[in-house]
């Protein structure tokens, strides 16, 4: 489980407390207004931000020492999400090994993912050979092989439509959980988070609020929500 | 910075290390120097003439090509015209052209038997000499009219296409509205980098000047340590030399010098202005004297190289091939160090990737010389030295081309290779090299092509065996042997193309996404 025990970001004059548990092996959505502090909160988690206070657990170890890289954390990031000079097939491999000659091992369980995500026959090819959509689901292969516990996503999809962002969270939702992750998902729009998010957390006026279900919430939203949506 | 610290691992220390390598490199050859300096030599009177003559010929290249550079971007930013692109592009060769080449390319116009003289002779009209004073300006101008250019073009291409559309509403004058503020500020900081730029113009003033009334510095120290074998004497000048590129290198930091490689070039805004016939014949003529003066050198170079080839002696090849080993070691050294110093970041790298250009080549070569001096044959050592100090003299470029390359990786690139692990040698091969491809391709041919016909360190250390290409040409012209050495021109300036064309090239093969 992911804990975060009275984290305090403190970036010039923008300040963030948090303290909750992760919901294990569910999609947990990050709603608030721009600007509140979700990306820098994921940051946090993923090791790119240093919380100036508290302490951010896996299975009770601290991760806060830790670079990026050795966290069990993936992320997609809104974009360069992969290497634009290198194969998708390298891209992918790369979470498991930097070798120039990864073994068979590897490259089966690469070829697996990018098949399970449908891009089989497109290993050899660059990220600028591909769709958006394509990108983003070879960014997904690289989450799954590299087999992390814990997913943060940052609005990867934010620059697709809304048919194909639709049926890429479906995607993503269905893979992550199947492979066990446990998942945080920033997001703009309510309509997403219902969709495939089970909780919510709200970044708002410098809080975190605790996890609660995401129908409850969007159902009866507290002032600042409520504020951010627009609703009376 | 910490944060790169940890991503670069151990590749941290290869860029300390090279930053320490070319600060050791700069301040020891000084520290030599000024050791050296201090053993009893005194400036006499020629050497007094000679300072006044380096910031003289300094002053008034600068000036001249800053002045004349004016209306050849002017008449560049505001017209289209087929070739256009073209020249632009070769606005940028003289930097990679042999100063030695360019010289005999000069010579064939304005020399002696040039054409000028030919011309005037028919006329009737007394020779005019360009050795001395006139004949280095003349060449000065040559190699920096194409960098005041692009400076100015620069300064030119910077101002928005919105605000030629703005006073073309209105009416207003453009010359005084945008024009003139543009050049205020662009003009000063062009003229101090050609001043500093000639101040350390060894081979022109070696080749056209010499005598009491036309020696620079650079070139009363390879006198000094040459034909009156005085190191002392030699290291006292390199001292001085080093306070005149200094206090002018001082005086730039004061005013922005603009970077020579700016993107933006081949745009040329809607402009309203500059309509009249007057302006159009002003802007014609200024674009054709300026080609003409750039190519008929290069054109006589290329037309008397091929008379030349048959009379090639057989010391060229030997002398072509150290070259060419010269110009590879250097610019692997130049881009290694630029590289390693460009990931590590940080104040050391800054200091250490512009401390070159304070100094000078020739002085570099003076404080090898002068720490080498009585127990290694300077013979044996030229190669190797001149292959150090051509690096070092390169690198600042290097580092140039290399260092915000490497920021926007890290910006946009950065942040997955972390998630990934990617650290140390991995990231290098991974991420950093294949990223960088196009920036080493270019520093690397930029260091190679300013090595192979380079004309500096090698005269203070060569003996019999041990010649460059460049020198060998020096002593051809030298001996009269000119058809001899219009063929090695020839070679050398294919040579110098080359090497520049197959490392960019190399650099933009394959480009990726």
């Amino acid at each position: 489980m992911l804990r975060l025990e009275a984290v305090r970001i403190v970036q010039d004059d923008f300040a963030l407390t948090a303290d909750f548990t992760l919901p294990p092996a569910a999609v947990t959505a990050v709603l608030g207004p721009s600007g509140a502090g979700k990306s820098t909160l994921l940051g946090a988690i993923a090791g790119f931000v240093a919380p100036a206070a508290g302490r951010i657990l896996w299975e009770g170890r601290d991760l806060t020492p830790l670079p990026p890289g050795a966290r069990p954390v993936s992320i997609l990031f809104q974009d360069n999400n992969l290497f634009p000079h290198l194969d998708i097939a390298r891209n992918v491999a790369l979470a498991i090994t930097p070798a120039a000659r990864p073994g068979p091992d590897v490259t089966d369980r690469v070829h697996a993912a990018l098949a399970q995500l449908g891009l089989q026959g497109m290993e050899g090819r660059r990220p600028g050979a591909l769709s958006g959509g394509q990108q983003s689901r070879a960014a997904l292969a690289r989450v799954l092989v590299a087999g992390r516990p814990v997913v943060l996503l940052d609005e990867p999809f934010a620059a697709l439509g809304p048919a194909l962002r639709a049926e890429l969270l479906d995607l993503t939702r269905a893979q992550l959980l199947a492979a066990g992750c446990s998942v945080l998902m920033v997001t703009h729009d309510p309509a997403d988070a219902a969709r495939i998010a089970d909780h919510a957390i709200v970044v708002a006026e410098g809080k975190v609020s605790p996890p609660a279900p995401t129908s409850a919430l969007l159902a009866d939203p507290p002032p600042a929500l409520r504020a951010y949506l627009g609703q009376p | 910075m910490a944060h790169r610290a940890v991503a670069l691992g151990p590749l941290r220390w290869t860029g300390t290390a090279a930053a320490v390598l070319v600060v050791a490199l700069v301040l020891g050859t000084l520290a030599a120097v000024a050791s050296r300096a201090g053993s009893g030599a005194a400036l006499a009177s020629a050497d007094v003439a000679a300072v006044l003559f380096t910031l003289q010929q300094a002053a008034v290249s600068a000036v001249l090509s800053v002045a004349l550079a004016v209306p050849v971007a002017r008449a560049l930013a505001r017209r289209r015209f087929a070739g256009r692109r073209a020249l632009v592009a070769l606005m940028g060769a003289p930097f990679i052209l042999p100063v030695i080449v360019a010289v005999f390319g000069l010579l064939a116009i304005f020399g002696r038997g040039g054409l000028l003289n030919a011309g005037l002779g028919a006329l009737g009209l007394g020779p005019v000499s360009v050795y001395g004073f006139g004949g280095v300006v003349l060449a000065n101008v040559f190699f920096n009219l194409p960098l005041a250019t692009r400076l100015i073009l620069q300064g030119w291409s910077a101002i928005p296409a919105e605000r030629f559309r703005l006073a073309a509403t209105l009416n207003a004058p453009v010359g005084r509205l945008l024009e003139r503020p543009m050049l205020r500020d662009v003009l000063p900081g062009a003229a101090l980098a050609i001043f500093l730029i000639c101040l350390a113009s060894f081979a022109v003033a070696l080749i056209l000047g010499g005598g009491p009334r036309a020696t620079t510095v650079e070139v009363a120290i390879f006198q000094a340590l040459r034909f009156d074998f005085d190191p002392a004497k030699a290291a006292l000048l390199a001292l001085v030399q080093v306070a005149l590129c200094t206090v002018a290198a001082g005086l730039a930091g004061l005013v922005t010098v603009p970077a020579a490689f700016g993107p933006g070039l081949d745009r040329v805004p809607a402009r309203w202005d500059g309509r009249g016939r007057g302006a159009r014949l002003a802007d014609g003529a200024a674009i054709a004297l300026a080609a003409a003066f750039l190519l008929a050198p290069l054109a006589m170079v290329v037309a008397q190289g091929f008379v030349g080839l048959g009379q090639l002696p057989l010391q060229v090849w030997p002398a072509a091939l150290r070259s060419l080993a010269v110009a590879l070691s250097a610019s692997v050294l130049a881009v290694g160090l630029a590289l390693a110093m460009a990931l590590r970041g940080g104040a050391l790298v800054q200091v250490a990737g512009v401390l070159p250009l304070a100094s000078s080549a020739l002085v570099m070569g003076t404080g090898l010389f002068v720490l080498s001096h009585g127990w290694l044959d300077p013979g044996h050592i030229a190669l190797p030295a001149t292959a150090l100090v051509n690096a070092a003299a390169s690198l600042p470029f290097a580092f140039r081309a290399l260092a915000p390359a490497v920021g926007r990786i890290e910006a946009a690139h950065g942040p997955l290779a972390d998630t990934l692990g990617l650290t140390g040698w991995p990231r290098l091969r991974w991420l950093y090299l294949p990223r960088l491809r196009g920036e080493l391709g270019f520093a690397a041919g930029l260091s190679a092509a300013l090595s192979v016909g380079d004309l500096g360190v090698i005269t203070l250390f060569a003996g019999p065996d041990s010649a460059t290409l460049p020198l060998v040409m020096y002593r051809l012209m030298g001996s009269y042997r000119l058809q001899a050495a219009a063929g090695v021109a020839l070679m050398l300036l294919a040579m110098a193309l080359a090497v520049f064309w197959a490392f960019d090239r190399g650099g933009r093969g394959h480009a990726a996404a």
